[in-house]
């Protein structure tokens, strides 16, 4: 019988093997909680009754032949690819796997570089190089934006022999780049086109949003299901468009990829595609009500700027995702770290990020209204309490990199530790970025400047969260040696 | 044949009270609502299962809730209520001719009806032409509030469910906010008896004691509130509840009262000393 959206495989099986009560003598050691009652009590029999290993009724995530199988095909159907992947290695894995499937050491990759770490990652990983199309800036929040078409135009024709294009679809604030004809250039190139859709999976479900990457013709995508699609965190799923070789990919994630799958992490991709498929139109719709409240309740305390729609340009902000609440903080004399500490310090109210100018507060279908009133009432009350004169304010958030060498050369060559002040002029042979959003600020490879330097001890002045270098006070930076 | 209705204030302990009968039961968009009689306290209002009022003891909490803030203020004229559907706050209230305006902002209107039609001893003064009615989030409400109510009067149900906002710092900073520099704010403030209780009355008095520059705490005996040991919070931007209390004025006003009386307005804030030890462990 045809398999449907109604159906959610792995997880009917895993309720079938639970009814069976199959005597374990394989991992986990935990035998279905028993060898680990704090555990189990903390977590829940049912938790760990499901917390088994791959066997033939249950299927394996390396090779899939029967409900994996079935479970992938019906994520393809849903999100209107032609192949999808359940990852367990969070969206990281899937970047990382499209990267990797589309190049090999030495070749090009065009991305924007407010990428994620995980894409830089991967060019340490595979020893791509990647060619970086800075993207545009709205300087008054502060913010990169999407890749302008011309750009991209420009870094294809510089490099015929880039294997692939990556873009953010969207970025962490909502901005979109015009995909449809960033993907008609590239393919006109003989291009692939790589989305990373970590903040997009509720594209291919809702009603009014910009256009998932499948949509658009892209040929790879990676999606957060455990973003705003509702499964476990580290769950995510990789989408491949009809010209990608699936089993040749499924190589490439097995490269890296757990064998021992979680099947707590696996059943809930299964179980949050089917609710989306089902029901994604009306969630989402409610999510959007709510940011979209949100916003204008935060507009109207004043100061703030919840910015939305109205930024759309045509261009570097082709589209921009209204389920996405982000507001700018620096008129009310805060920096968005800052707002972000005072939510939870003051108010308990936990938000996404904050940065040097701007707060992001995720919203989702778990959301309830009084929640979102706490929300913005404590926005206003942090105003009232906090707010001062929004002059003086350090704005520039985002620094174009001057790339010496590739990521690869820089991370694996000779280097030295100094401190941040002697740093400026050498290359960085690390990362250096907030975390989230998780963009980096520095990556192996790129120029220290004096004002990357500057911004780096405001982040940290300010509270941000820093990460990636070895020296984990973030006081020492490791640079190429001189041969 | 024996009905009960029963809530359980602990894990282990619950307080019944034997029913007559049950005159309505219905869910709003907020929470479930039931209104039963009973031989022993009358008729009685349940939100969710958590007793809200009786008949026979409803007059200690809005005497309490209201006459306490009314009497120290001396010229209070522009009220607001936030929670009180029951109406109980408002009967209070309009017994005051200095009055000139009451806010009653309430998230369940269908409290208000039932209230209405089945609790005519609190829901009588509903059509006092000074009392507004507003259907809303009081969280909401407040926010847009700027220097101009005498007195708040935070008439809550307990700090998980529809009236969790109310319990919250922004909520609280709303209220100065929304007060004249010599406003007054009271709010139902939770027992200190059990566990649960206690950590949530300091939780909220932690809360009230960083947003107002005084902030004292005085009790009631409620017999059908868990522990029948219940607080109430007096938060003021200036007036001191005992310090700047004037006994004989409220007195001239004439109003009668069951339970409230100056004496009992100034013992009411001494508190046991385990209270006091729980209160300063937060401020």
């Amino acid at each position: 019988m045809a398999l449907s959206q109604v159906d959610a495989p792995i997880y009917e099986a895993l309720r079938k093997f639970r009814r069976m009560r199959v005597v374990p003598f394989d991992v986990p050691g935990h035998k279905r909680g028993r060898g680990n009652m704090e555990l189990t009590e903390f977590l829940g029999e049912d938790c760990m009754n499901v917390d088994v290993n791959s066997m033939k009724p249950l299927d394996n995530l390396c090779h899939p032949v029967s409900v994996i199988r079935d479970a992938e095909d019906l994520a393809a159907q849903a999100f209107g690819a032609a192949n999808a992947f359940f990852m367990v290695g969070g969206t990281t894995s899937a970047v990382q796997s499209m990267i990797m499937y589309a190049c090999k050491e030495g070749d090009k990759i065009i991305m924007p570089r407010n990428v994620h770490r995980s894409a830089i990652n991967a060019m340490i990983l595979t020893g791509a190089v990647p060619v970086y199309v800075d993207p545009d800036v709205n300087h008054q929040l502060g913010i990169a934006l999407g890749m302008s078409v011309s750009q991209v135009e420009k870094a294809i024709e510089e490099n015929p022999d880039a294997k692939a294009v990556l873009v953010n679809n969207p970025t962490y604030y909502g901005v979109c780049s015009d995909l449809r004809r960033i993907t008609e250039l590239a393919h006109s190139h003989g291009m692939l086109v790589l989305a990373d859709e970590a903040h997009g999976t509720h594209f291919y479900f809702g009603d009014g949003f910009p256009v998932p990457a499948m949509a658009a013709g892209a040929d790879i995508s990676s999606a957060s299901m455990h973003k705003s699609g509702g499964s476990l965190t580290q769950s995510s799923f990789l989408l491949m468009g009809k010209d990608i070789n699936a089993d040749y990919m499924r190589q490439i994630v097995n490269l890296t990829q757990t064998t021992s799958a979680s099947y707590l992490l696996l059943s809930s991709l299964d179980i949050s595609r089917k609710r989306l498929a089902l029901s994604g139109r009306e969630i989402f719709a409610k999510t959007v009500e709510m940011a979209q409240y949100a916003r204008e309740e935060i507009n109207s305390i004043g100061g703030y700027y919840a910015f939305s729609s109205e930024l759309i340009n045509g261009d570097s902000i082709y589209d921009f995702d209204v389920s996405k609440l982000s507001v700018h903080t620096l008129p009310i004399g805060l920096a968005g770290i800052e707002v972000y500490d005072l939510l939870r310090d003051e108010y308990d109210i936990q938000i996404e990020f904050g940065d040097i100018g701007n707060i992001l507060a995720y919203v989702s279908v778990g959301d309830r209204t009084r929640d979102i009133e706490r929300l913005i009432s404590a926005m206003s009350e942090i105003k009232r309490r906090f707010g001062k004169s929004g002059t003086g304010m350090l704005t520039q958030e985002y620094i174009n990199p001057v790339v010496a060498e590739p990521p690869r050369k820089a991370f694996y060559a000779k280097k030295r530790s100094l401190t941040l002040d002697e740093a400026a002029g050498n290359v960085c042979t690390e990362f250096v970025m907030c975390y989230p959003p998780g963009i980096p600020i520095l990556a192996p490879g790129e120029l220290i400047t004096p004002e990357i330097i500057e911004y780096i001890k405001y982040a940290k002045e300010k509270g941000c969260q820093m990460t990636g270098t070895e020296d984990i006070n973030i006081e020492r930076l490791n640079v190429l040696a001189e041969d | 044949m024996e009905l009960w209705f029963t809530e359980r204030h602990t894990p282990n302990v619950k307080f019944s009270i034997k029913v007559d009968h049950q005159l309505y039961s219905g869910n709003s968009e907020f929470q479930r609502i039931d209104v039963f009689d009973s031989k022993e306290f009358g008729r009685f209002l349940t939100l969710d299962g958590y007793m809200m009022l009786t008949e026979k003891d409803e007059f200690i909490y809005h005497e309490m809730i209201t006459h306490v803030p009314m009497a120290v203020h001396p010229n209070p004229k522009n009220i607001l209520v936030i929670g009180a559907g029951d109406g109980g706050v408002v009967r209070e209230l309009t017994r005051y001719s200095s009055v000139e305006n009451i806010d009653l902002v309430e998230i369940d209107e269908l409290v208000v009806e039932v209230s209405k039609q089945y609790l005519p001893t609190t829901a009588c003064r509903f059509d006092d032409p000074r009392v507004h009615v507003y259907y809303e989030d009081g969280v909401k409400f407040i926010r847009r509030c700027t220097d101009q109510y005498d007195v708040i009067i935070v008439d809550s149900t307990d700090p998980f469910g529809p009236g969790e906002g109310l319990f919250t710092k922004e909520f609280y900073g709303s209220c100065f906010k929304a007060l004249h520099d010599d406003g007054i704010m009271v709010n139902q403030h939770e027992s200190p008896f059990y566990a649960e209780d206690a950590a949530a009355m300091q939780r909220s008095h932690k809360r009230i004691v960083e947003s107002f520059p005084i902030s004292k705490v005085y009790q009631a005996h409620i017999p059908t509130y868990p522990s029948g040991h219940w607080l109430f919070g007096f938060a003021s931007k200036k007036y001191h509840p005992t310090a700047d209390y004037n006994g004989t004025q409220w007195s001239m006003l004439g109003l009668k009262t069951r339970y409230y009386n100056p004496r009992l307005h100034v013992g009411a804030f001494a508190l046991p000393n385990y209270v006091e030890e729980l209160l300063k462990d937060v401020e």
